[in-house]
């Protein structure tokens, strides 16, 4: 598909024929037996496809005749047979990704364009993996295509200066792909495994295609999390914390990999956000029980985290680690100052931890109070219960308080 | 392919400059359009007079309206432009960047619609 977008120059002809060819390949590979290179043959009947679908349209384009035309003469001078090495492909691929992540489009544009053109998935399976409209979906696709031709947005992999920027963002639209995966945003499946292994697979062939650090970096920590994937919800589809969680069922083989990738990484000494978060969650899977777990270490991974990435939500996860170092009133201070800030205020997690603070300080009405507010701010039915749940906790706990201690 | 290079900027602020500071703003202006006409991409550009200089022109209902300023109050006012060739879009960005205003306001990237020519 990728090569036939190079060689034709447009997305909906390249849909378009490759679908006639297999159409063709359905059709004469029974008779005629599978060809000897078939990416090549259905890449050399989809040119000629498209040549066709052009001459029909040319009768009333004249655009379409004079693209037909190129085509033509470039597919005569090539020979009958198109010379489909593996290394082309890959290189195909990865302009493709490049593509569809061009700071140009919009984000949900460029990440509707990524599921749909390099991962393969339909209108319907995007959109129900992000709770839109598929019509909604396919109209964003459409606007997408129309402005890389308008706009001519090439269809090649940025040059070196340009790389780091252009490489953050198709990293950025991975990780987005991976997280509405890995928690869904509304509803009740607390994880959409499908959407992270398409993540984790456009991870890999990155980091084959490229092997930048940091595409390393992002891979570990994808797979890192992913290995908590079976531990993380009960039998009943309830959210189990990380401290809670029964590391027996952590995918070993997925940690291995992570920590793998994450050495990679470390040793190219360009360290960036990704390669971070993995080191914390490697620190993590590390360890053998929730006391065993290194939380000077993650500290310190945090403070360098915070100088590279400043956002509210690094900041907040920075004060839940140094709650566990240091104990949940340093906690309690770094989290109020930063909720006064004001960035915060709709982010559930922040008045969820919060009110984690409040209960291990005793300080029942304050955490009933965060419990609700976070309440307000998520429609995701596991987390919900979870809150519920907590907030039930505290009323129990305060009965029992107000009869002294407990024997 | 051509594309307008539209330049929008903060006139306060740039009144706000010091001699030396404005002067040495129009030098780099100065410098990028040789740059780009060095390396074959200026078509045209021309800095416009402040918006306190423009006028907008309407025709509703066959009256012709004339009144005082831009055509809409913005943070950032049009400043200017230039027209440039470029191979595609990633080309026309890396010029659009080097454009002084591009750092202290917004500088709109349009292609030309070119009539009479298959895209």
């Amino acid at each position: 598909m990728a090569t036939l977008i190079r060689l034709l120059g447009d997305f909906d002809l390249a849909e378009e024929a490759l679908h006639d060819a297999f159409t063709a390949a359905l059709e004469r590979w029974p008779v005629d037996g599978v060809p000897g290179n078939p990416r090549a043959w259905l890449v050399s009947t989809g040119r000629f496809k498209a040549i066709d679908v052009l001459r029909r349209r040319a009768r009333f384009d004249r655009a379409a005749a004079a693209l037909a035309a190129s085509i033509e003469a470039a597919a005569s001078s090539a020979g009958q047979e198109v010379e489909v090495d593996a290394d082309e492909v890959e290189d195909d691929r990865l302009r493709l990704i490049f593509t569809c992540c061009h700071p140009a489009l919009s984000r949900d544009a460029q990440l509707a364009l990524t599921l749909r053109e390099v991962c393969g998935l339909t209108t319907e399976e995007i959109g129900h993996a992000f709770l839109t409209d598929p019509r909604t979906i396919a109209q964003r696709i459409v606007r997408a295509k129309g402005k890389i031709r308008d706009a001519r947005i090439p269809y090649q992999v940025p040059s070196r200066t340009e790389l780091s920027d252009r490489l953050d963002n198709v990293l950025h639209v991975i990780y987005l792909v991976f997280n509405e995966g890995y928690s869904a945003s509304s509803g009740d499946a607390l994880t959409r495994q499908d959407l992270s292994g398409e993540a984790i697979r456009l991870g890999r062939l990155l980091v084959e295609l490229l092997g930048e650090p940091e595409a390393s970096g992002l891979l570990a920590l994808m797979l890192l999390q992913e290995s908590r994937r079976a531990a993380r919800t009960s039998e009943d589809g309830e959210l189990v914390l990380l401290a809670d969680q029964d590391r027996a069922r952590w995918d070993r083989a997925l940690i291995a990999e992570g920590a793998g990738r994450l050495e990679q990484a470390l040793a190219s000494r360009r360290i960036g956000p990704y390669t971070l978060q993995a080191a914390i969650a490697a620190a993590h899977a590390h360890a053998a029980t929730a006391e065993a777990t290194d939380w000077q270490a993650i500290v310190a991974l945090y403070d360098v985290m915070v100088r590279l990435d400043a956002s509210p939500v690094m900041q907040l996860n920075r004060a839940a680690a140094v709650s566990m170092r240091d104990g949940p009133a340093e906690g309690l201070a770094l989290m109020d100052a930063l909720l006064a800030a004001g960035d915060l205020d709709d982010y559930y997690l922040a008045h969820s931890a919060r009110a984690d603070m409040c209960r291990r300080l005793g300080r029942t009405a304050d955490a009933r109070a965060s419990y609700a507010r976070a309440l307000e701010l998520t429609r995701q039915g596991p987390e919900r219960r979870f809150l519920e749940r907590r907030m039930a906790e505290l009323t129990t706990g305060n009965r029992l308080g107000k009869h002294g201690f407990q024997g | 392919m051509r594309y307008l290079c539209v330049i929008y900027d903060d006139e306060q602020m740039m009144a706000g400059m010091s001699k030396e500071q404005g002067e040495a703003f129009m030098g780099e202006y100065f410098a990028f359009t040789d740059g780009i006409k060095k390396s074959g991409h200026y078509l045209g550009g021309e800095a416009l007079e402040p918006v306190a200089t423009a006028t907008s022109v309407r025709i509703r209902n066959g009256k012709l309206s004339t009144t005082d300023g831009p055509f809409a109050e913005t943070k950032e006012q049009l400043g200017g432009y230039y027209l440039i060739n470029a191979r595609d879009l990633n080309d026309a960005i890396q010029v659009a960047a080097k454009i002084p205003s591009a750092r202290t306001g917004t500088v709109e990237i349009r292609p030309i619609v070119e009539f009479g020519t298959p895209s």
